[in-house]
């Protein structure tokens, strides 16, 4: 039996905030590994010639890639989802070792109201783990933080060479409807 | 899968030092371990990038790199061991088709770095023959120095995506250590195309 939050109206308008903000950072490499919370910032990066939209098949592909990509001169960001964050550990360690801008939208799994409980324990370590491997978190739940937020974390990234990433709440992003 | 070759006769020294011969403006992304090395003593230089870290990663380094200077040549060297870890790349990288990358891949059919293990192109799987599946626009067995010289002439072309495994024997040369500073190294190869630091 599924149950909706009272009064829970996610905004929509959030996912469309993600692209623009990554525009405005001058964003030139989007690479990701699909999630239903970054559908339309993928829609649009891969609809957008003014940059590259690359699809991985392992999330931590995608640290090789913007490692790459800012030797070449460019910025990029990684989207993903927590469990995702599970594969990239031992790839962290380029980023520390390198200092190079590494920029994470991570939509969270096993966050809220979560149906699949496989998905509970990954999304329960995911944001320790990457304090663990030196990257810094922020996290919104309100559609109204996420741009503040990612602006902030693409800032913190750009201008320290840093690993930031920002988590998207599983109350932010909806209730997953598994039963119609 | 035919008759499996563990690794071949070529001196990977020699192979590596070919490739790098009149390299001009080619950048260079280099996979752990031996492949490492290999460059390193083919001489130090401000295009080198060198891993120590991030096991298969190499050619997806090679990948971003590629696609954000697409009017270099880049070139990937790395060992069987380091592209099967990255296996999947290969098929991300097909899809995005940069026809300024080429993927060297020294392969002698072991784990050379931690006790010549019989790796799993020793046992049958023909990394070009995946990269040729996934659609590479140019894959090679190189068994011979007359490919090797092949390689290097065409990886110059940025005229398509690129895959070779090169049979290399399986031994282990004295070690010629890059700088493990990863962040200098990443700075001097920015530095050479032009970009300051932050």
């Amino acid at each position: 039996m599924t149950i909706a939050e009272p009064e829970l109206h996610p905004g929509l308008d959030w996912q469309d905030d993600v692209y623009r903000v990554l525009k405005e950072h001058d964003i030139k490499h989007v690479v990701y590994v699909p999630d239903a919370g970054h559908a339309t910032a993928i829609r649009l990066a891969e609809a957008d010639n003014a940059l590259k939209s690359v699809v991985l098949t392992t999330e931590e592909e995608g640290i090789g890639y913007l490692a790459g990509a800012w030797l070449g001169g460019q910025r990029g960001a990684l989207l993903m989802q927590s469990s995702g964050v599970g594969n990239c550990i031992n790839t962290l360690a380029l980023q520390v070792c390198t200092r190079f801008p590494l920029l994470m939208v991570i939509t969270m799994r096993g966050d809220w109201a979560e149906f699949n409980g496989w998905q509970n324990p990954m999304g329960q370590a995911t944001e320790k783990a990457l304090n663990l491997m030196g990257v810094m978190t922020w996290r919104a739940d309100d559609p109204k933080d996420v741009a503040p937020l990612l602006h902030g974390a693409a800032t913190t990234a750009f201008n320290g060479d840093a690993a930031c990433a920002l988590l998207l709440g599983q109350r932010l992003i909806g209730e997953k409807q598994w039963v119609k | 899968m035919g008759e499996v070759i563990k690794g071949g006769a070529l001196d990977r020294r020699a192979v590596v030092s070919r490739l790098l011969a009149d390299r001009g403006d080619l950048l260079v992304v280099t996979g752990l371990g031996s492949a490492s090395y290999d460059v390193m003593a083919a001489g130090d230089h401000d295009g080198n990038y060198y891993l120590w870290a991030a096991m298969g990663s190499a050619a997806m380094v090679g990948l971003g790199l590629a696609t954000a200077q697409p009017d270099r040549s880049v070139l990937v060297v790395t060992g069987d061991g380091e592209m099967l870890m990255g296996f999947g790349a290969l098929a991300t990288i097909a899809l995005c088709k940069p026809a300024n990358l080429t993927i060297a891949v020294l392969d002698n059919g072991h784990f050379g770095e931690t006790g010549m293990q019989e790796s799993h192109a020793g046992r049958g799987i023909d990394l070009d023959r995946v990269a040729a599946t996934c659609g590479f626009d140019w894959t090679a067995e190189i068994t011979d120095m007359a490919g090797v010289e092949n390689l290097r002439r065409r990886m110059h072309a940025r005229d398509g995506l690129k895959l070779a495994t090169l049979k290399i024997k399986a031994e282990n040369p004295p070690r010629v250590l890059p700088p493990r500073d990863g962040v200098y190294v990443k700075n001097r190869f920015r530095a050479a195309l032009g970009h300051a630091p932050i």
